[in-house]
């Protein structure tokens, strides 16, 4: 659990970077910090592992008041994932992983087995990529280690400062599934910070939306775009947010409320899985020339068909509730 | 032509020892340089009003002339009754590679990209650890280029510190003026070119040696 208590920094005396912000992040959770450039997302990011000193309130992990702790272990203790990944260009893959294992004094077996484990993790195979330096890797690759970096002495606590921000989308889609499938594995205590609203959905627990350094709005995201707080959170996630929204709930969750239809033309119409998320059951949709799509359940039997209608529906006696 | 070729052959054992009196100066003055500048470098990267002063003095240092900088030692020293010889020439050559030393060292740290700094932080280095695996690594061959260029600066400068005694390839040009014989000068100039070249690109390919194998 890491709570934030008034925290608040000035830098150079007159800029106020991050101003009285309270909130609570619950263990295994990842919170996301959005909100536009310059509103102070990196400076508290940077306040909890003590880059940034604080100047007033306090940061406490797990009830620890982060500036009654040695500053160096408590580094070694959050794992940190800088935007640019920062490799050291002068270590292997390797070395560059296991940096912090080595500081914490593990013997060379662990080391190993550790990387083993965290590379075949993000999907990359640890004897290819061992002794490969990080200029032979592609962006997302090295994206990949710079995370796997982080988790190699296996923090309860990481930082992400944009981890996937220089990723084209359909890699940095496919990395941030892969993230979330491990999380779900690791369960760690995550700040992830972002300024893509898409992103802060999918991948937050809650999200804290921030502007000139004050915490607009701190609610999970389907609260956060069922009713946002203020006409600056209502902006920021923009007026698509009901269809945002639909991002949150899977086929599975519409089967809860409505029934399918039954099947007339199977052969033709494209299918969709009981898993797939209602945002993309919809543009499918848009851009099929069919008016309805098979849903297929977890054994690939279809189990009935889906139209616009029904997606309609889910999202206004949705909309009401929340 | 042909008579410093002889010159060469008849002498080659007294060329040989003083080559190694110049490669034992110039060695001898550059480790000392090296052991003061670059720590004094990567000192100076945390304090920028220092740093351009000190550049500056050394940048000074540069322009005086050798003849002149070993006249200049010859008073001091001679207290120690060390006027002469190995010394004066010794604290000259140091004094001459602080420059490229030390400003190499400066510019290199100094240009360590911050994200690389940032992360090694963040991770939980401390100060020595972060140089040491870190920044040093990655500034080395930068730093191995001053070093570089010490060295050839120092077989130059250290031929003229035969005129105090010094000894070395030097010798060889002040004695062959002296006695106007111009084959024992050109052997002398010849020898230190060698040298020059030698030292140079043996550096060179310590200096490839050491770059990171992924930049
Ligand atoms: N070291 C610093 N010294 C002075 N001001 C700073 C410093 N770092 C950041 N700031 C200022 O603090 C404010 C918040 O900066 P911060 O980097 O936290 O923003 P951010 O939300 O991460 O922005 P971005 O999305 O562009 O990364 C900005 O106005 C910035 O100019
Ligand atoms: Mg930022």
């Amino acid at each position: 659990m890491i709570q934030f208590s008034n925290v608040t920094k000035i830098y150079n005396g007159n800029v106020k970077a991050v101003d009285d912000v309270n909130f609570t992040v619950q263990k295994g959770n990842i919170s996301v910090f959005l909100g536009p450039s310059g509103c102070g997302k990196t400076t508290l990011l940077r306040m909890v592992n003590r880059l940034v000193p604080i100047t007033d309130g306090t940061i406490s992990i797990n009830g620890t008041d982060t500036s009654s702790l040695n500053e160096i272990e408590l580094r070694r203790k959050i794992g940190y994932v800088i935007q640019s990944n920062g490799l050291f260009p002068n270590m292997n893959i390797e070395e560059n992983v296991c940096i912090v294992p080595k500081l914490l004094g593990w013997d060379r077996k662990k080391q190993r087995d550790r990387f083993n484990y965290l590379m075949d993790l993000v999907g990359l195979a640890p004897d290819e990529y061992r002794n490969r330096y990080p200029h032979e890797l592609s962006g997302g690759q090295q994206q990949r280690v710079g995370i796997v970096r982080a988790m190699a002495a296996d923090p309860p606590v990481m930082l992400m400062d944009e981890p996937f921000g220089a990723l084209d989308p359909i890699i940095r889609t496919h990395i941030q599934n892969e993230f979330l499938q491990i999380q779900k594995e690791v369960q760690k205590t995550i700040l992830f910070v972002s300024h893509d609203i898409d992103e802060a959905i999918k991948m937050g627990d809650r999200v804290a939306i921030f502007k000139d350094g004050k915490l607009m709005q701190y609610d999970s995201p389907a609260e956060l775009l069922a009713n946002p707080k203020n006409n600056f959170v209502r902006q920021f996630v923009g007026s698509d947010r009901a269809i945002k929204s639909l991002s949150l709930y899977t086929v599975a969750d519409l089967l809860d409320q409505t029934k399918l239809k039954p099947v007339k033309n199977k052969l033709t119409t494209p299918r969709v899985s009981v898993d797939t998320n209602l945002r993309e059951v919809l543009s499918t949709l848009f851009n099929g020339s069919e008016s309805e799509l098979l849903v297929e359940d977890h054994n690939k039997q279809v189990i009935g068909s889906l139209t616009i209608a029904d997606v309609q529906n889910y999202l206004q006696s949705n909309s009401q509730t929340a | 032509m042909q008579s410093v070729f002889q010159y060469f052959t008849n002498n080659w054992s007294y060329i040989l020892e003083l080559t190694f009196q110049h490669f034992q100066l110039v060695a001898t003055a550059v480790v000392i340089a090296i052991l003061i500048g670059v720590p004094l470098g990567i000192y100076l990267t945390t304090n920028k009003a220092l740093a351009e002063a000190v550049l500056q003095i050394c940048a000074i240092i540069m322009t005086i002339p050798s003849i002149a900088l070993f006249g200049l030692m010859i008073p001091l020293l001679s207290v120690i009754n060390q006027g002469i010889g190995f010394l004066p020439a010794l604290i000259a050559l140091i004094l001459y590679s602080q420059l490229p030393i030390i400003r190499n060292t400066y510019v290199a740290i100094n240009n360590v990209n911050p994200d690389m700094r940032d992360a090694a932080i963040g991770i939980g280095m401390t100060t020595w650890q972060r140089l040491r695996q870190v920044e040093i690594p990655i500034a080395l061959p930068v730093i191995m280029a001053g070093v570089r260029t010490a060295v050839v600066l120092s077989i130059g400068i250290g031929a003229i510190a035969a005129f105090i005694g010094a000894g070395g390839l030097g010798v060889l040009i002040d004695q062959g003026i002296s006695r106007s014989n111009r084959d024992m000068v050109i052997a002398g100039a010849i020898g230190v070119s060698l040298l020059s070249i030698i030292a140079d690109s043996l550096l060179g390919l310590v200096q490839k040696k050491l770059s990171p194998k992924g930049a």
